[in-house]
């Protein structure tokens, strides 16, 4: 693959995703718009993960706190406008972030990974156990955002299609703001961070502004996620913020390979494709019941033999096709 | 709150403190030993309880199966450090919590199709199923008292195995410097498989003798797990006398939450846990 090609490539994909909704409808398409929710998710949590070089286990804090300030903002039979909702839904998260991380970024390693969960439970126990936000309930997003430029509507999100079309859009925003972010001065940076904190330290650099930095943005963008979580479900609830979501996303970054931003979209389809198929009844009658075994020795599989992930397999396979060529 | 009263919250707050040294003892030691992270800690407390109900409910007694069930989980914790965890020990933490997560959904769908999703009762022995009067309308049950002694019991031996015997003193070493350790001719291999088992023998028996308490239902481990990680992050990494004080401190603060502020009772330890990481970022015995 020449470099022309690869600078194609993102968009050639995001054309052809949005295409999408001319050839099927429904199921594939809520399907695929949950993959690019979590496409969003994973690639905010490479920011910290696979650049920063900081495990966080505690990332569905962030996620679900922008569903929560969804449903806690709009009124309850009354649309809500996305041009506002959206970007104080991110804010909150932001400064949620900038808070904890402030906290947890006093730790390292083993500690980090055990602080980022622990503050994320803290936020899932006072959405449990408190009214706030309907406790174990949760709560109903009746009517969904509505997108106005003065009178004239932009986009109808209760139709699927419009709704994935925003979904893709944002996705791509945030693919390319992170490849800008991520090539800037900053993001080079970052990764010295990740490789050796005491020599960036040594050159001058204002390491912990700088991981903050990348920790409140990552909680940002975890939010854009969030927030569209909670609009395609109609719902939120506790489980949002579950240590399971932390746990699933993670997992898709490794599983698409961690460092690398694509990955994180191309471990999205894997991961919830394989969710959806292990969990099909259709195909394993009653074992789909118990679908969670399967991923779980999936998982456990893959923290053994596939540290790279899929993009690490892709990479591979593109340099034995490579040497072969100049072999010939 | 009258003084009786405040005496049965004190003495549930230390039965439950005392509890999670059992857990957090396990996985302190693990971490500070092989430097592993495992999340799957607090599968092994399900396993225990779970154990602890059907053994129980075939022999007819808790304490038989009791007897029965702590052979079987030292086995299942050498078989697991030697099929799995082995493989971690160089590896990244990120592989670690990866691994150990993906160890929760097998096990917790493995007790789905063995056990099923109902809750279950296990009933108290018959020996200490007994109360001590406090006032006229209070009293206190025998069986927790009788946790916390052998919690007590446990804790002890296990300081006297640490800081006083040779293979304590291996242990120890092997914690500081695994090659050093190997050249001199110690199986290091061996210790580690040893420690791994001991600490999900005590997370398993905590489970087992809490059973009659808390009774058994799916998911009970994810609970005890995140708490036992605030008791190692506020008592430091390696550190079982910071576990001690821990899980005290979490135990009370916990117990007393729940009866007088018990909305925000679930948030309070991590509310403790963010203050001690202002004030001690490694933990009130880690080595900075």
């Amino acid at each position: 693959m020449n470099f022309r090609a690869a600078d194609y490539l993102p968009w050639l994909v995001i054309g052809l995703l949005a295409l999408f909704p001319l050839v099927e409808s429904t199921f594939y398409m809520q399907l695929l718009t949950k993959v690019l929710i979590m496409a969003i998710f994973a690639m905010s949590l490479d920011l910290l993960v696979g650049y920063t070089g900081l495990v966080s286990f505690g990332h569905a804090a962030y996620f679900g706190l922008a569903g929560y300030a969804l449903a806690l903002m709009a009124p309850q039979y009354e649309a809500v406008s996305l041009w506002w909702s959206l970007p104080a839904a991110v804010g909150i998260c932001a400064l949620f972030a900038l808070v904890t991380g402030v906290l947890v970024l006093r730790t390292r390693g083993i500690y980090f990974i055990m602080v980022t969960l622990a503050f994320a439970q803290m936020l899932f126990f006072i959405f449990h156990d408190t009214k706030i936000g309907g406790g174990s309930d949760g709560i109903y997003i009746y009517v969904k955002p509505t997108m106005k430029s003065g009178e004239v509507e932009l986009a109808n999100l209760e139709k699927i299609e419009h709704f994935y079309w925003l979904v893709l859009a944002l996705m791509a925003a945030t693919f390319l703001l992170l490849r800008r972010v991520l090539g800037s001065t900053f993001g080079r940076a970052l990764v010295g961070i990740k490789v050796n904190e005491h020599r960036m330290r040594a050159l001058g650099f204002p390491v912990f502004r700088y991981q903050l930095a990348s920790f409140t943005l990552s909680g940002a963008l975890a939010g854009i996620a969030g927030y569209l979580a909670a609009v395609q479900y109609g719902f939120v609830n506790p489980e949002i913020l579950s240590w399971h979501q932390s746990g699933a996303v993670l997992m898709i970054v490794i599983l698409g390979g961690m460092g690398t931003l694509y990955g994180s979209v191309i471990g999205a389809f894997a991961f919830v494709l394989l969710q959806e198929i292990l969990s099909n009844q259709a195909w394993f009658g009653a074992a789909a019941k118990h679908w969670q075994l399967a991923l779980g020795i999936f998982i456990m599989l893959v923290a053994l033999y596939l540290p790279q992930g899929l993009a690490g397999l892709l990479r591979q396979s593109g340099r034995k096709a490579a040497a072969e060529t100049t072999d010939e | 709150m009258d003084f009786a009263f405040f005496l049965i919250q004190l003495l549930n707050g230390l039965q439950y403190g005392l509890l999670l040294f059992l857990v957090a003892s396990g996985l302190t030691l693990i971490f500070g030993i092989m430097g592993i992270i495992n999340l799957a800690h607090g599968s092994f407390y399900m396993v225990g309880a779970y154990l602890a109900w059907s053994l129980s409910a075939m022999t007819g007694s808790l304490t038989a199966a009791i007897l029965l069930a702590i052979p079987l989980t030292v086995i299942l914790g050498m078989g697991l450090e030697r099929l799995l965890f082995r493989h971690l020990y160089q590896r990244d933490h990120l592989y670690q919590v990866l691994l150990t997560y993906g160890l929760i959904l097998v096990f917790e769908e493995l007790r789905s199709m063995i056990w099923g999703d109902d809750v279950h009762g296990v009933a108290v022995p018959e020996l200490l199923n007994a109360s001590i009067p406090l006032t006229d309308n209070l009293s206190y049950p025998v069986y927790r008292l009788a946790i916390s002694g052998v919690c007590l019991l446990l804790a002890a031996a296990l300081y006297f195995l640490i800081q006083k015997t040779r293979l304590g003193m291996m242990i120890r070493a092997g914690a500081s410097n695994r090659d050093m350790v190997q050249s001199l001719g110690i199986d290091i291999k061996l210790i580690y498989t040893l420690v791994f088992a001991l600490g999900i023998a005590l997370a398993a028996f905590a489970g087992m003798i809490n059973s009659p308490l808390s009774s058994v239902f799916p998911n009970m481990g994810s609970q005890v797990l995140i708490i036992c990680f605030v008791v190692v992050v506020i008592g430091g990494i390696g550190s079982v006398k910071g576990a001690m004080a821990a899980s005290l401190m979490i135990g009370l603060a916990e117990t007393f939450g729940q009866v007088l502020v018990p909305e925000v009772a679930g948030t309070i330890v991590y509310v403790l846990m963010a203050i001690v990481l202002v004030w001690r970022p490694e933990g009130l015995f880690g080595k900075g």
